[in-house]
């Protein structure tokens, strides 16, 4: 029983950390896709728009929800909720940081350790494509209908060089669990290089991860592959009839599929939470020092304010910053926060650049999406596995 | 636990594949299939084959029905519509299949012999490692024998599909 409540509250915690990240996932997105077109983005609630996604949240709550009238009922309803739960079950099996103690109770920073992890995300990322296609065919739209087919003819080219740039790290350190896959990253090269899949040899691994990300950003239907919703086109493919909350299911699920295949980047071949640089160059105190310069900018530019307001929310910014590294530098919940702030900043990363990617590229056209896939990603993903296998077995 | 989670996704399975069959719209048959599918992946890792009830979810009920359901969407199936049924149908058809079912139940009973039963956790070569080994060692000329057919396969459906250019 103590297992079961165990889980109960890492469920809670995980639930609660991931709803957050989606929110202000989209808060940062507009942000930084503002800066990006010179714009400043939402600045109207809350301080820097900060509370933007609460009133979001609250929009879509209360907006009417909309039932057109040729559509098909039963299929119209089950699909955004197919979506938003095959969306949100894939982190249950990703790791956030190792096993540890808190006091008594013994236990690993993940929900569930199963040794099929990577299959049972690669399963259920093939099981999201019933959502979209289910809402483009049931909206009896023929919009919908086109992003609906578009997104089941993608996602099904796509998932197939994915898979095969993920077999090539899967090889390399023989098991499909992610803890153990990342159990395998640890140390370093010549004392300083990570031994991070993405800088492992013999056949340059660095190529799997380019693969996994262009397969990625096409199976969670982003620019440059948004093809499914492209507006100037499709209206809004297949979501086009959709309202209310049954939008924000999709919009929730996207960001979802975001937030876990940058988790599975991160724990395939950026080593998970395994530090840049080793400990005894100071990588446990890398948090701390970095928010400290933060919260020490912060209270420096409130005590010399460029505009009144910054008198008042500056200082308060540096406090918590300069609390949040005393934080990590503390003795019981510091080495518990080091390995999380290096798996968030991992991931982070991979995120911003799906943000990056979609301020500064255009769209694919259809053909070009499909001749791209089929006539160079998955060539050079075979080659690249047949490679990978042929070294790690002559290697090993 | 393990003989409830049996049941429920027993239950489902067969609930899916009935409503298979009830179903006139190709669209809720090939769903119901999903559901088959999706139930079979829970009964596979139940009785400890981790790796098939994966390869189900990710082949079966993610790949192929995917291709079941986008083909019944471009061709744009309606619903079918239900012949007229004669009225001994309606009456004898549920007794006669219940008749046939026992009639098969109790042949498989009589004819196959009793072996050792299934038991739940009584596998543990499910796991992706012993797969691969038997694959690779016991079975490695029945699975490339396989794959030659499966490529046949492939090549045969792209010769009927191609269209003659003049």
């Amino acid at each position: 029983m103590n297992f079961f409540i165990l889980s109960l509250i890492k469920a809670a915690a995980v639930a609660a950390v991931l709803m957050t990240t989606l929110a202000y996932l989209q808060w940062i997105e507009r942000k930084v896709i503002a800066h990006i077109q010179l714009r400043v983005g939402p600045r109207r609630v809350g301080p820097h728009g900060l509370l933007q996604p609460l009133a979001d949240v609250i929009k879509l709550l209360t907006k009417e929800d909309m039932l057109p009238s040729h559509v098909n009922k039963v299929f119209y309803f089950l699909a955004p909720f197919v979506a938003v739960t095959f969306a949100l079950i894939a982190i249950a099996v990703i790791p956030f940081g190792p096993e540890i103690n808190i006091g008594p109770v013994h236990t690993a920073m993940q929900l569930t350790d199963i040794n099929i992890g990577v299959l049972f995300i690669l399963g259920l990322s093939g099981m999201g494509v019933y959502g979209v296609a289910l809402a483009g065919w049931a909206s009896n739209n023929k919009y919908s209908l086109i992003g609906g087919l578009r997104s089941s003819a993608q996602m099904i080219s796509y998932e197939l060089p994915m898979a095969m740039a993920i077999a090539a790290p899967l090889l390399m350190l023989n098991t499909l669990s992610f803890r153990e896959l990342v159990n395998g990253q640890a140390g370093y090269y010549l004392g300083f290089i990570p031994r991070w899949v993405v800088f492992q040899g013999p056949f340059p691994q660095i190529l799997s991860f380019l693969l996994f990300l262009i397969a990625a950003f096409a199976e969670t239907n982003r620019i440059p592959f948004d093809l499914p919703e492209a507006e100037n086109e499709l209206v809004a493919g297949f979501h086009t009839e959709y309202s209310s909350m049954k939008f924000a299911a999709f919009f929730m699920a996207e960001y979802a599929n975001m937030i876990t295949v940058s988790c599975v980047g991160t724990l395939l071949f950026l080593g998970g939470w395994q530090p840049l640089f080793p400990a005894e160059y100071g990588s446990n105190f890398l948090p701390s020092l970095i928010f400290v310069i933060g919260g020490l900018t912060c209270l420096y530019h409130g005590f010399h304010p460029a505009r009144p307001f910054d008198r008042i929310t500056l200082p308060i910014a540096g406090v918590v910053f300069l609390g949040i590294a005393a934080a990590f530098a503390a003795p019981v919940i510091g080495p518990i926060l080091v390995p999380l702030f290096w798996f968030a900043s991992k991931v982070g990363i991979i995120l911003f650049l799906y943000i990056w990617v979609r301020g500064t590229l255009p769209r694919f056209r259809y053909d070009q999406l499909m001749r791209f896939a089929w006539t160079f990603l998955f060539p050079v993903a075979v080659a690249n596995l047949l490679i990978t296998g042929l070294l790690v077995a002559l290697t090993a | 636990m393990d003989a409830i989670l049996f049941l429920l996704f027993a239950a489902i399975a067969v609930i899916c594949a009935v409503n298979l069959v009830v179903q006139t719209h190709p669209i809720s048959s090939a769903l119901s299939l999903v559901g088959v599918m999706g139930a079979l992946a829970a009964l596979y890792l139940l009785l400890g084959g981790e790796f098939i009830a994966a390869a189900q979810l990710i082949v079966y009920a993610g790949a192929i029905m995917v291709l079941f359901i986008f083909v019944i969407m471009l061709l744009n199936a309606g619903a079918e519509h239900k012949a007229l049924k004669k009225s001994w149908v309606k009456f004898a058809g549920i007794p006669l299949l219940v008749a046939l079912l026992g009639l098969v139940s109790f042949l498989v009973q009589t004819l196959i012999p009793q072996t050792v039963g299934v038991n739940f956790g009584g596998f543990t070569h499910g796991t992706a490692l012993d797969v691969g080994r038997a694959l690779f060692t016991a079975y490695l000329l029945p699975f490339e024998v396989t794959s030659v057919l499966i490529l046949i396969a492939i090549l045969g459906a792209i010769v009927l599909a191609r269209k003659e250019i003049d």
